[in-house]
């Protein structure tokens, strides 16, 4: 029996009893196993993963409808806390320090959370099946999913390379076709960046769209939850069942959840799409550009109107973003200090200050501390001003070219990254070439609008390299997903009629 | 302005970490590198401008004070490094 490869499909038939959610679940577990060198999980539990798929089908068969993701298996990237399953956040500082840490599958011996963030527990009643954690760079804080502590991740398409990151191991099961779709985090490109580097779709919802409870913060004004797929209706499917507001995230907006699946099927006749100049510019590869421009005159000739505009604070983004974020990251993982969860390292006669710096320093990665240390100067008396100050000043501007822009047109198209997936090892030596590759994708997150990544064709083919996928960015105002799923899913449809590159 | 060794363990210690010896002048070249490219934000004038702390929350939502379901202590107890007698066990930090 094959297993269908989109959501809805394999919703359908688990709901209707063509299909057992277990058979779904052994499916994914077999991509699982034989994707292994990936590093794309964590943590997977095969017996907590059939268990949940028997109480499904047991379910069903006592005549219970299934809700709209009945048996489809979801990836959770490991920054979301699940009852059922050890939560680490990719660092050791979230290992139990009562025991030997194991050498084999380390996570196993993760913190517990005490809850399900708000998300999960909405995938659950929705019929999902909560399949795994999957890797990421430590706290969220990287481009590659090269600061994991456990490992980087490799992109399915290429295993030299990375997958993006920081919710790399997430794009990195739906590209290798475990599952479906994942759930992934984004604070400045962190869905959109691998979504467009392993050649699937990921959503960064506005902020305030989806709820953040249960997500470990790395920069509050900042994180939102978003879901990669396969296909942009299941995308869309997988983020209405998510969004919503939530009593427990008081960031969480109390504004109606679009149809975002239904406007998958909306014509884009008349649609104003704007392409600002400043994401075409220098250190945009020509390939990436070719590609992108490809899926603009495709949605030109579908009948959208192409608006060129300027969005003049663009490139200051970069150093807007690692001021903000930092300083957010440096308030926010001040909590992980031995006391309630996670590492301690304590040495006997140790004061609480010496064990809080002892733990802190065992359970952090290099990038992790850079961001502190950075994030505490900037912060810091003296410096304030001049640097956490001017970069909240910056932040106002760079939300008004987007309020200007969404003046004049719908939507954006940009590239999601300039170039596609490095190898593995190429700029984690230097961390603010890694900053720079994250130019397209900060500054909707500064300005807190809707976006999402969806293939353009991959780069041709070459002698040395496999066809590396290419992500065109989509970027809306705040709370106009809808939009975005509508001009996505169009450009869906016009790429799959083109058909593939010849090489 | 360049970071210099002072700095960085100045910050090092609001910020709780004890860094390894060899830690610290990656950590300043690192630092310096990436102030030097924020100092391109000193070329906009933001005399003008008012500060964004926060795109979406204009004002904070209220709920009824009423008690609702909490976790309970059980629940997290067993995760604390060190915990005993309902409570979080840590170094002394009152000269006594």
């Amino acid at each position: 029996m094959s297993i269908p490869s989109n959501i809805s499909d394999i919703a359908r038939q688990v709901q209707n009893g063509e299909l057992r959610a277990r058979q779904v679940a052994e499916a994914a577990l077999a991509q699982a196993a034989s994707n292994r060198d990936l590093n794309a999980f964590l943590y997977l539990s095969p017996e907590s993963i059939l268990k949940a798929a028997d109480a499904l089908d047991e379910r069903r068969l006592r005549g219970e409808v299934l809700g709209p993701l009945a048996g489809v298996p979801i990836g959770i990237k490991d920054a979301l806390c699940t009852l059922d399953a050890p939560t680490t956040c990719a660092s050791k500082m979230l290992l139990r320090a009562d025991a030997p840490i194991p050498a084999e599958n380390p996570t196993t011996h993760g913190w517990r959370a005490p809850y399900d963030a708000t998300v999960v527990a909405r995938l659950r009643q929705a019929g999902a099946l909560i399949f795994g954690k999957t890797n990421m760079d430590e706290f969220a804080m990287g481009s590659s999913n090269e600061n994991s502590a456990f490992g980087p991740v490799k992109n399915p398409v290429d295993r030299a390379r990375i997958p993006g990151g920081s919710s790399g191991g997430s794009a990195a099961v739906v590209a290798a076709g475990i599952t479906p779709c994942s759930l992934g985090s984004d604070t400045g490109g962190s869905i959109r960046q691998p979504a467009g580097l392993t050649g699937i779709v990921g959503v960064k919802p506005s902020y305030g769209r989806v709820s953040r409870y249960g997500l470990i913060a790395f920069a509050s004004s900042l994180d939102q939850v978003g879901p990669f797929a396969q296909d942009v209706r299941g995308a869309a499917r997988v983020l209405e069942a998510i969004s919503g507001v939530d009593p427990a995230d008081s960031t969480s907006a109390d504004l109606p959840v679009g149809a975002y699946e239904a406007a998958c099927g909306r014509d884009i006749r008349g649609l104003r799409i704007g392409v600002p100049e400043e994401y075409f510019g220098e250190g945009l590869d020509a390939g990436v550009r070719e590609r992108v421009e490809e899926a603009i005159a495709a949605l030109e000739r579908d009948g959208a109107t192409i608006v060129p505009l300027r969005m003049p604070h663009t490139n200051y983004g970069i150093a807007t973003y690692y001021v903000l974020a930092t300083a957010e990251c440096s308030s926010n993982l001040a909590r992980f200090d031995g006391v309630r969860f996670g590492l301690r390292q304590e040495a006997p006669g140790a004061t609480l200050g010496q064990m809080y710096g002892a733990s802190r320093n065992a359970g952090f990665g290099a990038e992790v501390k850079r961001r502190i240390l950075l994030g505490t100067y900037v912060l810091s008396a003296g410096y304030y001003d001049a640097y956490y100050l001017k970069a909240q000043k910056v932040r106002t501007l760079v939300r008004q070219d987007f309020e200007n822009a969404f003046a004049k047109v719908d939507v954006l198209a940009t590239p999601t990254s300039p170039t596609a997936a490095f190898k593995i090892g190429a700029k984690i030596e230097d961390p603010l070439q890694m900053y720079l590759a994250d130019v397209y994708t900060l500054p909707a997150s500064l300005a807190g609008v809707c976006a999402l990544s969806v293939p353009c064709r991959p780069l041709a083919a070459t002698p040395s390299q496999p066809p590396l996928p290419v992500g065109l960015q989509l970027l809306g105002p705040a709370f106009a997903e809808e939009r975005l799923f509508q001009v996505a899913a169009r450009w869906e449809a016009l790429r799959t009629a083109l058909g593939p590159l010849a090489s | 302005m360049a970071i210099t060794k002072a700095d960085v363990l100045h910050v090092a210690k609001l910020a709780h970490l004890t860094l390894e010896p060899g830690e610290t002048e990656q950590i300043i070249v690192d630092m310096n590198k990436v102030l030097g490219y924020v100092a391109l934000l000193s070329e906009l004038d933001t005399s003008q401008v008012e500060p964004t702390t926060h795109v979406a929350v204009s004002h904070a939502p209220l709920r009824l004070d009423v008690l609702g379901p909490n976790l309970t202590r059980e629940s997290f107890e067993g995760e604390a490094p060190r915990y005993s007698d309902q409570g979080f066990v840590v170094p002394g930090f009152v000269e006594g």
